[in-house]
């Protein structure tokens, strides 16, 4: 019995508005609205809310045999409760059919992993806390910003108490090893890897509607024929994308939702395969072998690494100048300043600034506001310079504020010595006074 | 000296608001400051009028309003009068590609040339300095030959090359003595490796000048040097700076406490950049409370972003992106130091603006403003320890940025253009004479 496991990704960054040089220290909203009201919106109605009606129309007819699992960004729930509440109304519908497992993630898709083990485990905290408000489930699997993963940080994950962690069965770590089966993490094996089969998962997400692909145009029937034709041994079949695949990235006119229905039924009914979700699989399957991945790995672009966010002098410097600020960001309890900490970190701004020209850079273009990625990165470095300028204000605040309390405990206590020392002089007068009488 | 005034045509590519760089807006200053004199009486040609240009005291004439068939046809002024002109033109105006083979199937004579026109008989230019530069000139030239034919005047003057052709043309056709005014060469603006086309158009223009203005002594010996024309025939004329409308700027607008040192021009090989960055990058070493910022666009704003994200400064340098004229005034209310690094400028009115905002300015000595101008600091464009020094002495040494804010006020107020001007008118008459 082979077990296909379907994730989805749910995201959009807060994108920022154009910032100006003169706007730092003046104007403290980053954000472009419009822009942002517009995706969100287009995304609703273009792909979560129909994906969600199918869905909930398998569920109906499949019963529990529909197994799928999601993770959403803390930035992406942030955006659908200003712009598109009937979204998540639509997935605490689709949670309550009991098909769904919620998997966790940073709250703000951000690259924290990469800086700094203590934010990094806040962001993960902040995201549970929120998916278990939203859905009421405390998630048990994670899965990392842009799947990224190493041995490092498996280990940290591990430690936060999760059973395994989602990646990218990316040639590099794998070798001649195949995703189809189950791994675990060199520093500590108590945590489970899931391998991405990255050739069926982009077959569905980038190649479906491209007709210039041998294989166009693909069918559901074919599609489980590639999966009968695995060696037998191979129990799983890691599907992991962005739930985008479905409406957006791949238009409803070219078939993709016909063609995902038709999948999950044919799946669920076949006689040699069954849909799960990453903890039923963890629950079955015996992991094979360690996996070890020294450096770290993602499911971006041909290279499957970093470069897609670290790959220029820009984005390095604006990630190392972004986190140089954590220390004073932890003195801060400002809420409007730790929001913005949090949107800051998206990985989606470094995303912007990447300057690689291959096929994959027409991705980066796709997704990108700017129309350079230098512009990208002044935008950025502007807004960090406002952000960096509030918080050091608000530091100074929060000293003077110290400061005015400690002067004035102080004159509180002179207060009371002189108070003593009047009683003190006057009791004195008053003896002298007796004294003189007698 | 008789009253009649000396009719001038002269020739410019760009007019305010409609400006790239310096070329417009010391046309426009020359011009108000000739027309002060009462001397003369100019007519400003341009490729293309906008419409929402504010010509002032000039008569602006665009090459894109100039009819080209009619024997009639009218120009366009702002003063609300209009001159009606007679021309026989050989010119054979055409709509599209189709009318052109039509045309050219019938008998003309050789000298008879084709011009692509719009439906009411006019040349469309593009304006500014985008698409095939080349064809414009080549255009600019067979309008101002037209024009020539119509208006009555004494004396050509032409702004840089792009008008060169066009001033050539007119001189052919008139006889008039020919001025050119190089505000810059080709030298500056590439350094060796200069485009040859240009270049001969350049050295062809001063060859047919009978005299050239330069804006720098150290424009003249490039134009001495490298164009081969003889020194007797090339005057320094120094650029002046208009006033501040309003009152005088105090600082305000500030709202970052740090203090604000500024760079603003194209970001060309030209300007040196890259050296103000590597300055910046000393300066932070020694002092945290300062922003550096880089106005303007160009070729290498990318490369300087790349060096400002390698240099570890992105936090404390600032780019901006072309400026419009509001706020290049308010970042100049913003600024503290201004910084100058041009590594060939053949005059570079900028600082001057910073000086009338009050802001000390630092200047290379491979600029032609450091030539007329006393109270500002001069370094070597190459030399960024020194200009490190500077910046950092006019930040932490009161006394001394307050010595260069009110003396180079005071300095830049007493630069007039009417005093260039009368230079120039003195030019004019100096060649009417020998023609006469």
């Amino acid at each position: 019995m082979k077990s296909v496991c379907l994730y989805f990704q749910v995201h959009q960054p807060f994108r920022h508005r154009r910032y100006r040089f003169f706007d730092i220290g003046a104007d403290h909203y980053y954000y472009d609205d419009y822009t942002n009201d517009a995706v969100l919106s287009k995304m609703a109605t273009k792909c979560y809310l129909p994906a969600n009606q199918l869905l909930l129309k398998l569920a109906k007819k499949l019963g529990s045999k529909l197994r799928v699992s999601f993770s959403f960004s803390g930035i992406v729930l942030d955006q659908l409760e200003l712009y598109a509440p009937e979204v998540i109304h639509s997935f605490q519908k689709l949670a309550k059919t009991g098909c769904v497992e919620f998997v966790s993630e940073t709250y703000s898709h951000s690259l924290a992993s990469l800086a700094n083990p203590e934010i990094f485990r806040e962001q993960v905290n902040h995201n549970e806390e929120r998916i278990f408000a939203i859905f009421g489930q405390k998630p048990r699997v994670f899965r990392n910003t842009e799947m990224i993963y190493s041995d490092q940080i498996g280990a940290r994950v591990a430690e936060m108490g999760y059973d395994a962690i989602l990646t990218e069965g990316a040639r590099q770590v794998l070798g001649w090893k195949s995703p189809g089966f189950l791994y675990v993490n060199t520093i500590n094996p108590r945590l489970k890897v899931l391998m991405r089969n990255f050739k069926l998962s982009d077959d569905i997400s980038f190649r479906f509607s491209n007709q210039n692909w041998p294989e166009y145009p693909l069918s559901a029937e074919k599609f489980i024929s590639w999966i009968e034709q695995m060696p037998w041994q191979e129990e799983m079949v890691n599907l992991f994308m962005s739930y985008e695949t479905f409406g957006e990235r791949q238009p409803k006119e070219s078939g993709i939702f016909l063609f995902f229905e038709k999948l999950i039924e044919n799946v669920a009914l076949h006689p040699a395969m069954k849909l799960a979700t990453p903890s039923e699989i963890i629950a079955e399957i015996q992991p094979v072998s360690a996996v070890s991945v020294p450096n770290p790995v993602s499911w971006a672009d041909e290279e499957r690494d970093l470069t897609a966010w670290q790959g220029n002098e820009m984005q390095v410097e604006a990630f190392r100048k972004l986190y140089q600020l954590a220390d004073i960001v932890k003195l801060n309890t400002d809420p409007a300043l730790l929001r913005d900490w949090d949107y800051l970190q998206a990985s989606d701004h470094f995303f912007y600034m990447s300057t690689k020209h291959a096929s994959d850079g027409e991705v980066h273009r796709h997704y990108n506001p700017f129309s350079s990625p230098y512009e990208a990165f002044i935008n950025y470095m502007n807004v960090l310079s406002d952000f960096a300028f509030r918080l050091n204000k608000q530091n100074d605040n929060q000293l003077l504020n110290d400061e005015v309390m400690t002067l004035k405990k102080r004159l509180e206590e002179k207060e009371l010595k002189i108070r003593e020392l009047e009683a003190d002089i006057l009791s004195f007068k008053h003896s002298l006074k007796t004294k003189m009488k007698s | 000296m008789n009253m009649k005034k000396t009719r001038v045509l002269m020739f410019g590519w760009e007019f305010p608001p409609h400006i790239t760089g310096g070329l417009g807006t010391a046309c426009r200053g020359l011009t108000s400051g000739l027309f002060k004199l009462e001397q003369t009486e100019v007519i400003f040609v341009i490729p293309k009028v906008f419409g929402d240009e504010n010509p002032g005291t000039v008569v602006l004439l665009g090459a894109n309003k100039v009819r080209v068939n009619k024997k009639e046809f009218e120009f366009f002024e702002n003063q609300d009068k209009m001159e009606v002109m007679e021309i026989d033109s050989p010119l054979v105006p055409y709509l599209n590609a189709e009318e052109f083979w039509t045309l050219k199937s019938k008998k003309y004579t050789r000298q008879t040339r084709f011009i692509q026109t719009n439906e009411g008989y006019e040349v469309d230019f593009q304006g500014g300095y985008s698409g095939d530069l080349y064809d414009e000139i080549k255009k600019y030239a067979v309008v101002a030959e037209v024009i020539a034919g119509d208006q009555h005047f004494d004396v050509i003057h032409a702004h840089d090359w792009l008008t060169f052709p066009a001033a050539i043309a007119a001189k052919k056709v008139s006889g008039k003595p020919l001025v050119v005014h190089v505000h810059a060469t080709e030298f500056d603006r590439t350094g060796e490796n200069v485009n040859t086309r240009i270049y001969s158009i350049e050295r062809e223009g001063m060859e047919n000048a009978d005299h050239v203005i330069a804006v720098s002594g150290l424009t003249k010996r490039t134009i001495i040097e490298k164009y081969g024309i003889p020194a007797s025939r090339v005057s320094v004329v120094y650029n002046a700076v208009e006033p501040v409308e309003g009152p005088t700027p105090v600082k305000t607008g500030k709202i970052l406490k740090d203090k604000i040192i500024t760079f603003l021009g194209r970001i060309t090989f030209q300007k040196g950049p890259e050296y103000f960055i590597e300055a910046a990058a000393l300066v932070l070493r020694k002092m945290r409370n300062v922003r550096f910022v880089m106005a303007g666009s160009g070729d290498l704003l990318n490369t300087m972003v790349l060096r400002v994200a390698e240099l570890g400064i992105a936090d404390r340098f600032h780019f901006t992106g072309f400026l419009t004229s509001d706020d290049v005034h308010q970042l100049l209310k913003m600024t503290d130091v201004f910084v100058m690094p041009s590594v060939s400028e053949p005059f570079g009115i900028v600082p001057l603006e910073a000086m009338q905002f009050n802001v000390p300015v630092i200047i290379s000595h491979q600029s032609g403003v450091s030539e007329i101008i006393e109270h500002a600091i001069k370094i070597d464009f190459w030399d960024t320890l020194a200009m490190a020094d500077a910046i950092y002495g006019l930040l932490n040494y009161n006394a001394l940025a307050r010595h260069f804010s009110s003396e180079g006020k005071h300095e830049v107020d007493c630069l007039e253009w009417t005093h260039a001007a009368r230079q120039v008118a003195g030019i004019y008459r100096m060649l009417l004479n020998l023609n006469s």
